[in-house]
């Protein structure tokens, strides 16, 4: 371990700050899947990812990561700005005219630390799965990380690249599914059920794992045990439960969070319940 | 009017199966990717010669794209082949964020574009897919006209870092093109220099234009002929100074005249230089089945389309 749990989670309460501060500052934006993922992304930028800060496109002899579901951006971005790939100072412009962080994340305007624009959704894992391939020709033994959202998986594209990867034995590949419950219109459950996705990840020849994506010492176990199941012929699974809004009581568990800003009132109680840690943006 | 002769006939697929072997050879990060079409594509040369290098993805369009762009961010050089309506249409969101908008190093190959396709009908035959690709920022559209030129720009796209989309087609078709010939993107081919119209055809239309252009050497009308194999970019300053001395144009493409090669040359002329123009194209119409020839005649994209055209556009000449 390079950090203990305890830091990895005072990480991830200043990212939830950066989070609310960032959609609030806008008034626009994605918090509640942003909330959500902050233990993971504190987890995979900090603990799990052999990446350099000093960023180059290709990565090679890197683990790159790759976010299909790009609106929960805020995270990523926060996270990307404390492990050091650019100044924690240019969160301010979040989704102001000029910035690099646009609402969804993209290569155009040369953020370092993105690969790839993502926002329409269900396109993140055959991006990955290409990603692998090339490394794979490469002779480069790294490995590829990608999360996709759940409600994202309604999108058709997904099951053409969960279909691709086991056949291509695509195995140094580990993909998370953020396992909230939640999309725009209601829970999953009520829009388009998933049902099991452990059982239909195992259908078409996945190794799944699971994990609780708030709990520190479950995201940062799990992502290594992964690793130990890479090079066998699977690509890994890890279905991450997850609550939408983690973190800051009123938004947890809502669909009514995922693309709402708080209002001065409602950020004060936010982040009242989440430490300043690193120092605010 | 220049005498262009053949001694075989070949399809342009073809001339991309050659080149893609070719620029595998000159490059080994070229690689390749297909939606169960390697036949149709005319892959078999390349995956035989570099069976690591070639990606068998099924019928999934959408996840060969994805794929093709993932493989771009380690140094990759994928070409992606399907058939022109699968390459485009169905897998435009996919090529906007993930190749366009991402701006990756992704090749799009698509045979059996437009209606030459022939008996499958409008369900293959696509006519708006110049129209899709052009819309994109910082995608280039070429669409060369036969076997030699198709497999030139297969090996050129392959030395330029961008987004592709390479067009051609099924059916044999003259061979008239330099064997030889080094394939510039962006610049116009001068097919023959006349003075009385400007007649731009792009793919399979050039040779009907050359067809074209001898009878109607025979009527007394000396007509210039400019193949655009680029249609973006486009090579603007060989059509102005074209149309600068002939005072009139007629575009040629199999293609909807909605999004094609005509519209962007009225654009360019609008702005620049207004000039008469008649567009030889489809007519915001869907194909249907058919023998190849007898589709081009129905939908009128023969060498008398080309001559009517050429007379009623002379007729608006100030």
């Amino acid at each position: 371990m390079k950090h203990t749990i305890k830091e990895l989670e005072d990480i991830a309460s200043q990212v939830r700050r950066d989070i609310v501060r960032m959609v609030h500052a806008c008034q626009s934006g994605h918090p509640g899947a942003s909330l959500g993922c902050a233990d993971f992304f504190t987890a995979l930028y900090f603990e799990v990812l052999n990446h350099k800060t000093d960023f180059t496109m290709a990565g090679a002899g890197e683990d790159l990561f790759f976010l299909s579901n790009g609106h929960i951006s805020p995270v990523w971005y926060s996270t990307l700005a404390h492990a050091g790939y650019f100044d924690k100072s240019e969160l301010a412009t979040f989704r102001k005219l000029n910035s690099r962080l646009q609402g969804h994340p993209t290569t155009h305007e040369g953020l370092p630390g993105i690969r790839i624009a993502s926002g329409s959704l269900g396109q993140g894992l055959s991006v990955a799965i290409g990603a692998a391939l090339a490394k794979r020709l490469n002779g480069d033994k790294s490995y590829v990380f990608a999360l996709m959202g759940d409600g994202e998986l309604q999108e058709g594209q997904n099951w053409e690249a969960a279909m691709f990867a086991p056949f291509h034995k695509v195995d140094h590949l580990i993909a998370s599914v953020d396992y909230n419950g939640q999309q725009i219109d209601g829970p999953t459950d009520k829009v388009l059920a998933l049902d099991s996705l452990q059982a239909k990840f195992e259908a078409f020849g996945w190794h799944v794992i699971n994990t609780d994506g708030n709990d520190m010492k479950s995201i940062v176990e799990g992502l290594h045990y992964a690793k130990t199941l890479t090079g066998k012929g699977k690509p890994i699974l890890n279905l991450m439960s997850t609550q939408m809004g983690a973190g800051v009581d009123f938004m947890v568990g809502s669909h009514k969070w995922h693309g709402t800003a708080p209002s001065d009132a409602q950020l004060a109680v936010a982040l009242a319940q989440l430490p300043e840690t690193l120092g605010d943006y | 009017m220049k005498k262009y002769t053949y001694t075989e006939k070949k399809d342009t697929r073809s001339g991309f199966g050659a080149g893609l072997l070719e620029a595998g050879k000159k490059n080994e990060n070229v690689v390749a990717l297909c939606a169960d079409l390697v036949g149709s594509l005319k892959m078999d040369a390349f995956i035989a010669e570099f069976p690591d290098r070639f990606t068998q993805v099924g019928i999934a369009e959408a996840n060969m794209i994805g794929i093709a762009a993932g493989m771009t961010i380690n140094g990759k050089i994928p070409f992606t082949g399907t058939f022109a309506n699968f390459s485009t249409g169905r897998v435009y969101d996919q090529i906007r964020q993930s190749v366009a908008y991402s701006n990756k190093n992704v090749k799009i190959c698509a045979s059996h574009a437009g209606l030459t396709l022939g008996e499958d009908g409008a369900t293959h035959q696509i006519l708006e897919d110049i129209g899709l690709m052009k819309m994109l920022p910082g995608m280039v559209v070429i669409n060369p006209c036969d076997y030699n030129q198709t497999k030139a720009a297969t090996v050129a796209i392959a030395e330029y870092e961008g987004p592709v989309y390479l067009r051609f087609g099924r059916p044999v078709i003259p061979v008239f093109t330099d064997p030889d010939q080094k394939f510039e993107i962006g610049k116009a081919w001068m097919v023959n220099e006349g003075t009385d119209v400007t007649i731009i055809a792009t793919g399979h239309m050039v040779w009907r234009a050359i067809e074209a252009g001898e009878k109607l050497a025979e009527m007394g009308i000396d007509a210039e002929i400019i193949n655009i194999h680029t249609i973006k970019p486009l090579d603007e300053e060989a059509v102005l100074k074209s149309v600068k001395k002939t005072g009139c144009v007629v575009t040629c493409e199999e293609h909807n005249k909605f999004g094609g090669l005509g519209e962007s040359v009225a654009r360019l002329l609008t702005t620049e230089l207004p000039t008469p123009q008649e567009f030889v194209a489809t007519n915001d119409t869907f194909g249907e089945s058919g023998t190849p020839d007898q589709l081009m005649t129905k939908y009128g994209l023969d060498p008398s389309n080309i001559i009517e055209a050429v007379q009623k556009v002379m007729g608006r000449k100030k």
